[in-house]
């Protein structure tokens, strides 16, 4: 009886332990961000673009690379959403056992881990083939590319879980591959297909080396999908690189920005799908 | 003597390799309620599924034989799924509803059956939610999600959903075995009133259940259509040595 209660106790703090080196490494983090950057951030810093000799720390904001970070990570993520989602809706609901399905699934698991910096050499590839410069287009294209596997995959583990007598109760009425599909599949699945778009757009937002060559840096905000564009990941990485600490300080400042962004997305989409879970079936 | 309305004629199912039902031949008797009764894993509900082709959803099925229903043959050649399964509602074992409100989950097979006219949506809703029993308990909370009902209730909704298609048989596979007795008692009420409207096929292992409701009995026994007939010469007398066994609760 003991020996079973201090084996409880034991793994229970255990649990205990590795949740608080996550949370406490998260806060950390956060912390650091903030103190570092808190000297530098200021209205203009998220309201004005650099102004002339911004890198030697002097005026103007990081407002192109707000800007860019938030037109390519959005757009990147409605084309891979636009793309994801039939594609999980038919590994799912067409061919869930074929070799096609199981070979998607394999090349997608394969994917996920490729290196970000490869998704944007051969972003930069396709786009020397076309003959586009670096631009708001080619960094929407490397993001799609590298969200495709993270979004798709993570639907269809959601899809996955959808039980089959839901599926049962549309196709008794009469209903067709097709309404079952959009009826009762993708919305019982939505709150996880919102998880799986945040996911995606999470990864692409905060990636610097796919953006590099594809998107390239500008001061300016674009005007167009054929202009270049800024990101902040990429503002991170040139502020932090130069000698000056007032740079280095707007770097922290930079990466704070980038987190409350994702934080406040992540914050609108659970609220968003709160109303969508009171009709899911448990 | 019965008129019947589904046919069935030499029905075999296997299932990788599984000859889960073996010849059956049997006619289910037109706007009568027919139990199918046998102990558990005999194939009740793979013969009902087969009614309505639900068993295609399975997969490395096989089928043959035929099934008429209204003269026609529903696994003939280039015949629409949809109008077979539109004519066959089903009431699954545990309530399946659908991740909608209650009035959703109810217009949900008009809707996709061309309704769009919310006020014949409307009333076909009522009209639906009143004969499953269940109108007074939602009429002011509709666009409530349908999860939020008791399981007695979702149960009641699933037999309106099922009604809202204008279906002409009812497959019911034990309807009440996740309810409790008060809401089974509900369920089989419901069905004895609506039976003149409807051919009702009804699943059960509680022979009790089968002898409050039956009108037609088919007893199934490991795949074998052992013996079929009307329920009180079945249920009272029967002929084969194996019914009298599962009667008298000796085999199950």
């Amino acid at each position: 009886m003991d020996k079973r209660k201090l084996e409880e106790n034991f793994f229970k703090g255990l649990m205990i332990a590795s949740t608080i080196i996550i949370v406490g490494s998260l806060l950390s983090v956060l912390v650091v961000v903030l103190f570092r950057g808190a000297p530098a951030l200021s209205i203009s810093m998220l309201a004005q673009t650099p102004k002339g000799g911004y890198y030697l720390g002097k005026e103007g904001g990081i407002l192109n690379a707000i800007v860019g970070s938030l037109y390519l990570a959005g757009g990147a993520t409605a084309i891979a959403f636009i793309i994801s989602l039939p594609t999980t809706l038919y590994l799912n609901e067409y061919a869930y056992r074929s070799k096609l399905a199981s070979f998607t699934r394999q090349s997608l698991d394969v994917l996920w881990s490729v290196p970000s910096i490869i998704y944007g050499v051969f972003g930069f590839t396709i786009m020397i083939y076309l003959s586009i410069r670096a631009s708001l287009l080619g960094g929407i294209m490397a993001l799609t590319l590298l969200e495709l596997p993270i979004m798709i995959r993570a639907m269809d583990e959601v899809m996955k879980m959808v039980p089959l007598k839901l599926k049962e109760a549309s196709y008794a009425l009469g209903a067709t591959k097709l309404e079952t599909t959009l009826n009762v599949i993708a919305r019982q699945a939505l709150p996880g297909v919102v998880m799986a778009i945040l996911l995606a757009l999470g990864r692409a937002i905060g990636d610097a080396a796919s953006v590099l060559f594809t998107a390239g840096y500008t001061d300016n905000i674009p005007r167009s999908l054929f202009d270049p564009a800024a990101s902040l990941p990429l503002a991170v990485f040139f502020q932090l690189g130069t000698p000056f600490p007032e740079v280095q300080q707007r770097a922290y400042a930079s990466g704070f920005i980038l987190l409350v962004i994702v934080l406040s997305l992540s914050v609108a989409s659970r609220l968003l799908t709160r109303r969508f879970m009171r009709y899911v079936i448990k | 003597m019965f008129k019947p309305h589904i046919s069935i004629q030499k029905l075999n199912v296997f299932y990788e390799g599984h000859h889960v039902l073996k010849d059956i031949t049997v006619d289910i008797p037109e706007k009568r309620i027919t139990a199918i009764i046998g102990p558990s894993g005999c194939g009740k509900t793979t013969l009902l599924k087969s009614l309505n082709r639900l068993i295609d959803l399975v997969d490395g099925v096989k089928v043959s034989g035929n099934v008429l229903v209204d003269g026609i043959n529903i696994y003939g050649n280039g015949l629409d799924v949809t109008n077979i399964r539109k004519k066959m509602g089903l009431i699954a074992q545990v309530p399946n509803l659908l991740p909608m409100s209650i009035y959703d989950n109810t217009a949900y097979g008009s809707r996709i059956h061309g309704v769009k006219d919310r006020k014949e949506l409307n009333q076909t809703v009522e009209r639906c939610l009143r004969v499953s029993g269940l109108w007074d308990e939602v009429k002011d909370r509709l666009k409530d999600p349908a999860s939020k009902l008791s399981i007695g209730q979702q149960q009641r909704l699933c037999l309106a959903r099922a009604l809202a298609v204008e279906p002409e048989v009812l497959l019911c596979d034990e309807p009440t075995s996740a309810l409790d007795p008060i809401s089974a008692r509900h369920i089989e009420g419901q069905l004895l009133t609506i039976k003149k409207d409807y051919t009702i096929v009804f699943v059960t292992h509680i022979l009790r259940q089968a002898k409050r409701l039956a009108d037609y009995v088919v007893f199934l026994y490991f795949g074998e259509l052992v013996e079929h007939g009307p329920a009180e010469e079945i249920l009272t007398n029967p002929s084969e040595p194996r019914t009298q066994a599962y009667l008298k609760g000796e085999i199950s």
